[in-house]
């Protein structure tokens, strides 16, 4: 190695050389130019978006105004346009979603990736990579005809019963609403968060296996102490795109969560969500104000990920930087 | 708590007719010898001679690999260690590891990397106790008056030589009679070598070392015994010859032996 440096370093700079290296420059300038256009682009578009949406909703802010984000009374034939009931469901229902799906993801995950035999382990998580790709609207048809009987006939009434004495699991069953919403979501965020994970567990160095192993642990206790904290910002990442999934979807919450514009303490009565309102809605917008309070419904759903999104990071970080500062 | 002991000779850990399969492959064949308690054996012989493998059987980590297959015994204490009576995970407490790539555990501190292993035992101690126990592990790894300052800050944080020194602190922290070490030195710099090879002949009478590597100036260096192992054309990796390490790198007795550590091969 060193004698063959020398040798190209005391060459004599022939044109050819030079040519060849000039041309290798100008290809390392094309390949850094179009990648480099690649990532503006993205950042472009996103700034595009946010300033398309902007201009469109303006009319809606300028009129309805901030007010709007403090009222649940919805009535647009009237010019009532208080959104606060659909951030409650966006939000409520997302948060149910990832209540349940995100410890059983992370279950069936750690199963796959750990204790599962391989024969069994990659098939099956084919078919979860696989229900991932079904579309929304099918997901919702599923929620409307199967699901929602049967939170009406088994689930809310066996809720009731048991954790009746709080306000959440009072009241009418009504099958669609909040709560099955909530555990639709939940059923379809359930295969990212477990396919993510899986990939994530996988990508734990054996090494790190082994020196817990090698201590005297049990395989249980190399789980809990090297795999999962090693793959603990990963996993956080995982469930802020599910969450991500559960407060943008439209179609299938639109199906079952009862389109009612209501705020109510019980889970099971009907609400609505930021992107299920602005769905439903659009084609029946009548005037400039409501189609433009839509889109402002669209700007605060946007507004509201990138929230999340920014809290994720921070707790992604907040995490790595107490583990530098632990203490014994 | 351990110092000043001196490890009696059943603590001798010794093979016999050790055999390892990689599913139908066969990477060992019929080992049978000991490692002397409280002195540092070496294991060398060219890559693929089964080295890595057989320490790997010492503390049955060879069979975590699925389709992985062992015959034959590994005693200490006189008890065979394949002995299905036997806990494979308290075993394990007894005789430590060493890795090639420095292998510290990224999300805990210098201290709680260090008592990682001592948590896995119920044995409940108090806050003092635990910390004292971490400053004599890592007084033994030779890294106290590196981190002392630091004792907080991740273990990842250090420099790759200061790494590997806190997962021999780590390892010696359970208090182990045996400790197996996998070319510990292989990814490090001169120095760091220097401070581990050191660290060894400082600690051994205390502990029984076994040490795999490639480089046959330290095998010469640190160990008081030398095993040569060799895989040849059509069998897999055998014990060719073993004895005190003056003996094997001054006047060895087999031809290839000779050829392997003059640098003929390998």
């Amino acid at each position: 190695m060193a004698t063959e440096s020398i040798e190209i370093a005391s060459l004599p700079r022939t044109t050819t050389t030079a040519v060849r290296l000039r041309g290798a420059q100008l290809a390392d300038r094309l390949v850094v130019g179009f990648f480099g256009l690649a990532a503006w682009l993205v950042l472009l578009v996103v700034a595009a978006l946010f300033v398309t949406l902007a201009i469109a909703a303006w009319p809606a802010i300028k009129t309805v105004g901030w007010p709007a984000l403090h009222s649940a009374l919805w009535d647009p034939n009237n010019g009532k346009f208080g959104v606060l009931s659909f951030v409650f469901g966006t939000l409520v229902t997302s948060g149910i979603a990832l209540l349940l799906a995100g410890p059983v993801g992370i279950g069936a995950a750690l199963v796959l990736a750990e204790v599962a035999p391989k024969r069994l382990a990659g098939p099956v998580a084919m078919l979860i990579e696989l229900l991932a790709a079904v579309p929304s609207v099918v997901f919702g048809i599923w929620g409307l005809f199967v699901l929602a009987p049967v939170m009406r006939g088994a689930i809310e009434p066996a809720l009731a019963r048991t954790l009746g004495f709080l306000p959440l699991f009072q009241g009418y069953f009504f099958g669609v609403g909040i709560l099955t919403a909530g555990v639709l979501l939940a059923i379809m965020i359930l295969p990212t968060i477990a396919a993510i994970t899986r990939d994530i567990f996988e990508a734990v160095p054996a090494h790190q296996r082994e020196g817990m192993l090698a201590l005297g642990a049990t395989k249980w206790e190399v789980l809990a102490r090297a795999v999962i904290p090693y793959a603990r910002s990963g996993i956080i990442g995982a469930l802020v795109l599910a969450l991500g999934r559960a407060l943008g979807e439209a179609i299938a919450v639109a199906m079952v969560i009862g389109n009612k514009p209501a705020i109510s303490a019980s889970l099971f009565s009907p609400g609505y969500s930021l992107a299920s309102v602005v769905a439903n809605e659009f084609t029946e917008a009548t005037g400039q104000q409501y189609l433009a309070v839509l889109v402002g419904i669209g700007s605060l759903l946007f507004v509201l990920s990138m929230l999340v999104n920014v809290a994720a990071r921070l707790l992604v970080w907040s995490v790595g930087r107490s583990q530098s500062a632990a203490r014994a | 708590m351990i110092a000043g002991r001196t490890l009696s000779a059943e603590k001798t850990l010794q093979t016999e007719h050790l055999t390892a399969y990689y599913g139908s492959v066969c990477a060992l064949k019929d080992v049978s010898m000991r490692f002397e308690a409280g002195a540092i054996t070496a294991l060398i012989g060219p890559s693929g001679c089964g080295k890595s493998t057989l320490l790997r059987c010492l503390n049955r980590m060879h069979e975590i690999i699925p389709g992985t297959r062992v015959e034959g015994e590994v005693r200490l204490d006189g008890k065979n260690l394949y002995d299905p009576a036997i806990n494979a995970t308290e075993m394990r407490q007894r005789i430590g590891m060493v890795f090639q790539r420095p292998n510290p555990f990224p999300t805990m501190s210098i201290v709680d990397n260090v008592l990682a292993g001592v948590r896995l035992t119920n044995k409940l101690r108090d806050r003092t106790q635990l910390q004292e126990l971490a400053e004599q592990s890592l007084r033994k790894a030779a890294l106290w008056d590196e981190v002392k300052d630091q004792l907080h800050r991740s273990g990842t944080s250090l420099s790759g030589g200061q790494q590997q020194r806190l997962c021999i602190a780590r390892a010696l922290a359970v208090e182990p009679e045996v400790l197996l070490m996998d070319e510990p030195a292989s990814s490090l710099d001169p120095i760091s070598t220097t401070k581990i090879e050191d660290l060894m002949r400082e600690l051994k009478g205390d502990y029984t070392f076994v040490i795999v590597t490639h480089n046959m100036q330290q095998a010469a260096r640190v160990s008081d015994y030398t095993g040569f192992l060799l895989a040849e054309e059509s069998t897999p990796g055998h014990l060719i010859e073993f004895g005190t390490s003056s003996k094997i790198f001054t006047t060895p007795k087999d031809k290839r032996t000779e050829d392997y550590i003059t640098g003929r091969f390998g």
